[in-house]
């Protein structure tokens, strides 16, 4: 085990990078600890599953280094980095029992026969297959030929981290959930660093401790998904985590206070003047409708999706959601709305400004 | 769920149940008069039974024969499958040269039949043959119309450079649809080269090999042209394989009931064979689901 470091990494799938916009991976500097749980959350294309092989060694960085604790691998083969990876689809040798695959690594590395069968026991009463460990492979269902690649990635008590690559996506949703759950249980029985990349930003917050979003080729922020929810360090966490999204409304900011089409909002801080492009943020959540003053609304659509409503309504021109607490009765003459001001974030550039005398 | 049934479907066949009807049904069927019965010509059949049957089971010449094709189709699998595994794992997997292996590849297999066997007749000739001829001097003693030995080598060597490819292509085809993440599962597992090909890509093969496997023996087990053109059967009858033994005994010795009592096991033993090949192969593939 150990802490993986990413030191000016960057990486071009081009001979000669020009400009930025070359880079699949924008220059990064991060340090990811030992024994955590880390989400790897964006959308296609953002770079993760870029970022994922370089750590597993698949790719070769294009510029940069990765170290394990300290050592240097990155010209090291996955191979000699000792890392465990669970692919996208099932990874499983179909000739060999579900007892053999299991064993596989431990017996490539010539482990004594005695730890191998004890090791193998272990880990298949984790995934529940201790029933089936004389099948074949071939002809089980995919979440348990998923299970099966899960158990490989785990059977290594050594490995400096695992790491899993969208490994949900094959599987039935009421699966999904279970081996999830089971997931995060082996993180803390194991406690492996575990690097897990997914689309789902569900996926994401319940697994990991820490969610690293991607955007662009460039890890936006790295947080817990409080702060994710709370304080978004760019405004496409603000878009992505949530459902719906934050709300971005283009702004004046002056002290603490927010000018937008002649309105003014209160700000919960005092900001420096922000350069660039200023926009204000508010969370769904964090806005309710009423009859009193407020910004002027009008409501499109309310839908019920059980624990709350969602209200899709129009601001400005500019599509606007807010999210009423069950049982709240709405009436025609809530045309109003208003922002909880200590929840309300500004952007200046895409990029959250901290508030004067805070952090 | 209760289907129901519709029987009128049949009527759907019938069109090609009488092309096929006419165009194998018939003749065959000729093929079986003239195996139970004896003829002089003028249209006029003796009944003979199953005689010509019983003297084809106990006739020498047919054992020979048929040792000879057996023994020549197992020659042939043994050389030609693994090899064409063995060249489907070192062709280029993309670009340019994974294309220009293909082609060259596939040269072979579209040259005619008797084409290739004038190939090699000439160019085994010990006078105007490059191989012939470059043998000769240097000081091998090889000359396929006069030694059994060089003649079976030469048309074995002939039916690999002919159909390695077609072995190879298919093995290309199964080892290209296997997804990366296998072999980079294989590298995190440190597996070795070996169990690489004996867990991922031989399991991943086995549909289109038995294929392979089925297509060489049917082709090998009926071949007639090429050995015909480079060695016409001899020397002696050294390489006279079943379908030319067949052709001398219909067309040259006019034997026509004979003949055809012979087609019909001939026949069978293929249908036979290829079934029992299908069927182990299968099974094998179930029993090891289970």
């Amino acid at each position: 085990m150990a802490q993986i470091t990413l030191k000016n990494l960057a990486h071009s799938y081009l001979p000669n990078p020009k400009g930025e916009a070359d880079f699949a991976l924008k220059e990064m500097d991060h340090v990811w600890q030992d024994g955590g749980a880390y989400a790897l959350l964006g959308s296609s294309g953002c770079g993760k599953t870029t970022l994922l092989n370089i750590i597993s060694g698949i790719v070769r960085p294009s510029h940069g280094r990765v170290l394990f604790g300290d050592r240097d691998v990155t010209d090291q083969e996955t191979a000699a980095r000792n890392i465990a990876q669970v692919f996208q689809f099932p990874v499983v040798y179909d000739t060999m029992t579900v007892r053999e695959n299991l064993a596989f690594p431990l017996r490539n590395r010539g482990m004594d026969a005695a730890y191998i069968a004890a090791r193998v026991g272990h880990i298949a009463q984790m995934i529940g297959m201790e029933d089936r460990l004389n099948r074949k492979a071939r002809g089980l269902t995919a979440d348990a030929k998923q299970k099966i690649s899960l158990g490989r990635g785990m059977v290594r008590e050594d490995v400096n981290a695992i790491l899993f690559d969208e490994p949900l996506t094959v599987i039935d949703p009421h699966m999904k959930w279970e081996l999830r759950t089971q997931l995060k249980q082996l993180h803390r029985q194991l406690g492996h660093t575990m690097i897990y990349v997914t689309h789902d930003q569900t996926e994401a917050l319940t697994f990991a401790d820490k969610v690293v979003v991607m955007y662009d080729g460039r890890v936006v922020q790295m947080g817990t998904p409080e702060e994710l929810f709370e304080t978004p360090a760019h405004t496409f966490v603000g878009y992505f985590i949530g459902s719906p999204g934050m709300n971005l409304l283009e702004a004046t900011v002056t002290g603490n206070r927010a000018h937008l089409h002649g309105c003014e909002v209160a700000l919960g801080a005092s900001y420096a003047p922000p350069s660039g492009r200023s926009q204000i943020g508010i969370r769904p959540e964090y806005c309710s409708l009423t009859s009193g003053a407020g910004l002027p609304v009008t409501l499109r659509r309310v839908e019920d999706v059980g624990r709350h409503r969602i209200i899709r309504a129009e601001l400005f021109g500019q599509a606007f959601n807010l999210i009423a607490p069950e049982g709240m009765a709405i009436d025609a003459d809530m045309t109003r709305v208003v922002f909880a001001p200590d929840k309300i974030n500004v952007f200046a550039d895409d990029w959250r400004v901290a508030a004067q005398g805070a952090v | 769920m209760d289907k129901t049934q519709n029987n009128k479907a049949w009527f759907l066949v019938l069109p090609v149940l009488v092309i096929v009807a006419f165009s194998a049904v018939i003749p065959l069927m000729t093929v079986v008069n003239y195996s139970v019965n004896d003829t002089f010509g003028e249209n006029e059949f003796f009944w003979n039974g199953l005689g010509w049957f019983e003297d084809m089971i106990a006739s020498d010449r047919m054992h020979s024969a048929l040792g000879r094709q057996v023994l020549f189709s197992a020659i042939i699998l043994a050389i030609e499958v693994p090899l064409g595994i063995f060249i489907a794992l070192n062709m280029p997997k993309k670009g340019f040269w994974a294309s220009f292996c293909l082609v060259l590849m596939a040269l072979p297999l579209l040259i005619p039949f008797n084409v290739v066997g004038t190939i090699w007749q000439i160019f085994g000739r010990v006078d105007i043959g490059l191989l012939g001829h470059g043998l000769a001097s240097l000081g091998v003693d090889y000359n396929y119309t006069s030694d059994a030995l060089d003649a079976w080598i030469t048309i074995i060597v002939m039916d690999v450079w002919h159909w390695t490819s077609l072995v190879a292509l298919l093995c290309y085809a199964g080892l290209q649809s296997i997804p990366q993440a296998y072999y980079q599962a294989a590298r995190i597992d440190q597996a070795s080269r070996w169990s690489v090909f004996r867990f991922i890509e031989l399991p991943k093969m086995s549909g289109v090999l038995l294929i392979a496997v089925l297509l060489r023996f049917m082709d090998s087990f009926m071949i007639y042209t090429e050995p015909f053109v480079v060695t016409g059967g001899g020397p002696g009858n050294s390489t006279t394989f079943l379908s030319i033994d067949l052709v001398k005994m219909a067309v040259g010795q006019f034997d026509l009931g004979p003949a055809a009592a012979f087609s019909i096991m001939y026949f069978l033993v293929i249908l036979l064979v290829s079934w029992v090949f299908y069927t182990v192969m299968t099974t094998l593939d179930n029993a090891e689901t289970k």
